[in-house]
């Protein structure tokens, strides 16, 4: 086990690079570069801004530079946001879209595998039906459509929750941003778990436990409930690192300063460090969660052994 | 499935949310009450939180004076900072930390004399060697300020900015302590006006020393301005709180000021319609209709110093050496369906070129006086006489930044020339930074779009940009009649003169017709009805120490 995690470990480094790598090349490919702007700039304080972040020296002199920084854990100042480095940034970031994108995956997890459960157990009944087309009415309207609707009718006409901002940070700021990244999810996870444990139940060590009369409560969660999750789980994975580093729809239409808006701000500023860092630091996640999956794969299914 | 269905599952999920919502909403939740009449019995009396909150747009770049860039981050400054000029709510302008100045007769020297009571928010006094300082910094190269160009009119200034000169041979000295004199290239009769300008605010020397590119943080930032900083979540928003060192505390009602983050109209709306936000950034145009019809009383819609307008390729064909054409392509639209389908704020059509600004009379094509169908009659004139014809139709295409305002624009003044000329238009729209370098090099386009917001109100903000030399020269215009008349007027000091100069070159350039003039900007603010002290300006400067809030 600690074998097969330390080789996983070691395996991410490659993937890592030709991630930056790739990242790198590319954001400096796009035309236009963090400093243009309508303002015509001095020549002389072009090139000291250019100096200033060694944007004068050829690229794999940069690329070289960057790659060093990094590995000391600096990921330079944000060229658009000028009183700010790109790990403060991400570090303001971070913690408001972690906490907005967990509830939302706990609340997926929570809603969506009990309905999906429920609907599996109830197949073809109206009970089923209910679900799924609630399910499918999630998947199908845009959160930017949703969003606006969720704040129009709990923020300006009833007045219970806030339109926008995280103000003190308190639940009553969070519950309509939750809420919206959640519905789409809770959608995926209940027709995930349900098709899933609709095969599960039809499997044959199902139909034995049902034969030595265990209590259907006892053979969903002790027996099926695990297998049916499989898919569940390597939908996840993946999801939450998307979730957590920020939605950047969500943040906008809630005034959130969640990390997505810095990608795609800091994408079409050319921020070239912050876009990277954001690169990085997303890259860093998915992997670590892809890690997670397959561990929680082991623990899931006795089949899958690590060794 | 059926109907009824749908409509069950739907209202279970809407349940569910409501269910939700009031589980995390506790009992504190509610808007404002909207019974009692705003300002009490009097409509004077003050509401017991003066607090003020701005929709304020992008995230400001950075709060430095000298680094700054763009309307959020200068909307913060106004309150953070003072400069030695300040600006009544209505645009005039009155004494900052300087209380009196005196010109020097060639009009070359400007003496003032400084607020003795000033002091920063730490406590400390302000002195004339504060502002030596602080121009002396705003024009050094190392200080990375894209904005130098507002104090080029001081001496030495170019040269300074350039890196020529020290910074210590820009014409700035302090006289004694409470004496700041500064000397000009040429007269300047703006200048007391750039002074009003973030480029020209003083910073605290020794927090700057001392904090480097840290010092605008919560905490390290020392200013002179009536609220200093107290809080800044990146993408959320700035919080200011009064500062007790200012020198009118006591006239200052307010005790916070929020900016926030509202880069999405239809959310800034939104925050609004649930009394989140007191004043907003600006209206999603899609919504206008709801807004006329709903919160007309707090509509402050009011001409800005903009221009928006297209600039034609006047080094390539077909525009090259082509008047004729161009003059056919901008008689053939009409601007007054433009502002009022489209932009739909109020916007003043334009047939000139500067917008109203101070002292300064716009000029207009001669045609503006005529109706939609003569102008038309001699856009087809033109047109025909230029070459082009229905067998021989122009084939052009507009090129816009992506956004949808521009879009319908385009695509309006596309179909205007088609019905009207028979041009075939082809539109294309690239991302700004990609926008900005295509427009820049003049190559590959024929016909772009542009804008520009008046850095400070005089037409020369506005003249020089069609300069032969000027890099936001996007027509690629080169009329040496034009250059004459604008140097003459930067180097006249009279100011009656002065203006009569750039009005002529106005009028030449409107003749050669390198930019087609489409309307000049509005500002579109919304104002809760409980605001104190708003006042429109054409700068659309505001400074929330002249602002209080009524009791509602």
């Amino acid at each position: 086990m600690l074998r097969y995690s330390l080789r996983r470990f070691l395996g991410a480094i490659p993937t890592l690079f030709i991630l930056i790598a790739v990242a790198f090349f590319m954001i400096r490919l796009a035309p236009g570069g963090p400093f243009d702007s309508e303002k015509v700039l001095l020549p002389e304080i072009e090139a000291n801004l250019r100096a200033t972040y060694h944007l004068d020296e050829p690229l794999y002199r940069q690329f070289a530079r960057y790659i060093g920084n990094i590995v000391r854990g600096d990921f330079g100042p944000s060229f658009q946001y000028r009183d700010y480095t790109v790990t403060e940034l991400i570090m303001t970031g971070f913690p408001v879209s972690l906490r907005l994108g967990g509830s939302a995956m706990l609340l997926a997890l929570l809603i969506g595998v009990t309905a999906g459960s429920i609907a599996a157990l109830s197949q073809n009944t109206r009970v089923d039906y209910a679900v799924m087309s609630a399910s499918m009415t999630g998947i199908s309207i845009p959160n930017f459509v949703m969003a606006p609707i969720l704040i129009l009718i709990f923020a300006v006409y009833l007045g219970w929750l806030p339109a926008g901002g995280l103000g003190d940070g308190s639940l009553r700021n969070l519950v309509l941003p939750v809420i919206s990244l959640a519905l789409p999810q809770i959608a995926y996870v209940s027709r995930l778990t349900r098709g899933s444990m609709i095969e599960v139940l039809r499997s044959p060590f199902i139909r034995t436990a049902k034969a030595q009369g265990l209590p259907l409560a006892k053979i969903l969660l002790r027996h099926a409930l695990k297998p049916a999750l499989l898919p569940v789980v390597s939908y996840i994975g993946p999801a939450t690192a998307a979730v957590i580093t920020g939605s950047v729809v969500i943040e906008q239409i809630f005034g959130v300063p969640g990390l997505g808006r810095f990608f795609v701000q800091g994408a079409l500023n050319r921020d070239y460090t912050l876009v990277m860092g954001v690169v990085i630091f997303y890259g860093v996640l998915i992997i670590a969660f892809n890690f997670l999956v397959d561990l929680a794969y082991a623990w899931l299914d006795p089949k899958v052994k690590y060794s | 499935m059926t109907v009824t269905r749908l409509r069950l599952s739907l209202s279970l999920t809407l349940t569910a949310l409501m269910l939700a919502a009031c589980g995390g909403g506790g009992g504190e939740a509610g808007s404002a009450s909207r019974g009692a009449p705003v300002g009490g019995a009097s409509g004077q009396e003050l509401a017991a939180a003066q607090v003020l909150r701005w929709g304020n747009g992008a995230e400001p770049q950075t709060i430095d004076p000298h680094r700054g860039e763009g309307v959020p981050g200068s909307n913060i400054q106004r309150d953070l900072f003072e400069g030695l000029i300040n600006e009544a709510p209505n645009g005039d302008l009155v004494p900052g930390s300087a209380v009196a100045w005196e010109i020097s007769d060639d009009l070359l020297t400007y003496t003032f004399e400084l607020r003795r009571e000033a002091r920063w928010s730490n406590g400390d006094p302000m002195t004339a060697e504060d502002w030596v300082y602080s121009l002396r910094r705003s024009l050094d190269p190392k200080t990375l300020s894209r904005y130098t160009f507002i104090l080029s009119p001081i001496l030495n200034a170019a040269a300074v900015a350039a890196g020529e000169l020290p910074p210590a041979e820009l014409g700035v000295r302090a006289i004694d302590d409470y004496t700041l004199e500064i000397k000009l290239e040429g007269p300047t009769p703006y200048f007391l006006g750039l002074l009003t300008h973030a480029t020209s605010f003083a910073v605290h020397r020794a927090s700057v020393e001392t904090h480097g590119d840290r010092f605008t943080r919560p905490g390290n930032l020392v200013s002179n301005g009536a609220f200093v900083l107290d809080e800044w979540v990146v993408q959320s928003h700035v919080k200011l709180v009064r500062n007790p060192y200012y020198w009118d505390n006591a006239n200052t009602t307010l005790e916070e000021v929020w900016f926030y983050v509202t880069e999405d109209q239809s959310a800034e709306l939104r925050r609004y319609r649930a009394d989140e936000l007191d004043i907003t950034y600006t209206v999603p145009k899609r919504q206008m209709d709801w807004i006329r019809e709903n919160v007309s009383a707090e509509m402050k819609f009011a001409p800005y110093l903009g221009s928006y307008y297209y600039a034609f390729n006047t080094i390539r064909p077909p525009f090259e050496d082509n008047p004729k054409l161009r003059r056919a392509l901008s008689l053939a639209i009409d601007r007054d369906i433009i502002t009022r389908e489209i932009t739909n704020a109020g916007e003043i059509p334009a047939f000139g070129f500067v917008p109203p600004v101070n002292g300064y009379e716009g000029q207009q094509m001669p045609e503006a006086a005529w109706t939609q169908a003569e102008r038309e009659a001699q856009a087809r004139r033109l047109y025909a006489e230029a070459g082009y014809s229905p067998a021989n139709p122009l084939r052009t295409e507009i090129m816009y930044n992506t956004q949808e305002d521009h879009r319908r624009i385009a695509v309006a003044i596309a179909a205007m020339w088609n019905e009207v000329l028979g041009v075939e238009v082809s539109i294309l729209n690239q991302e700004w930074k990609v926008f900005l370098d295509t427009r820049r090099q003049k190559i590959d386009t024929q016909v772009v779009r542009n804008g520009w917001i008046g850095d400070y109100n005089d037409a020369n903000s506005f003249a020089e940009l069609m300069l032969s030399t000027s890099g936001l020269n996007d027509a690629g215009y080169a009329n040496p009649a034009y250059d004459a008349l604008v140097h003459a007027a930067s180097r006249e000091g009279d100011l009656a003169r002065r203006a009569d100069l750039l009005q002529q070159a106005e009028a030449v350039m409107l003749e050669d017709m390198p930019v087609l003039p489409i309307y000049f900007y509005v500002t579109t603010r919304l104002v809760k009805p409980w605001v104190g002290g708003y006042e429109t300006n054409i700068m659309d400067h505001h400074r929330s120490k002249n602002f209080l809030i009524l009791e509602h």
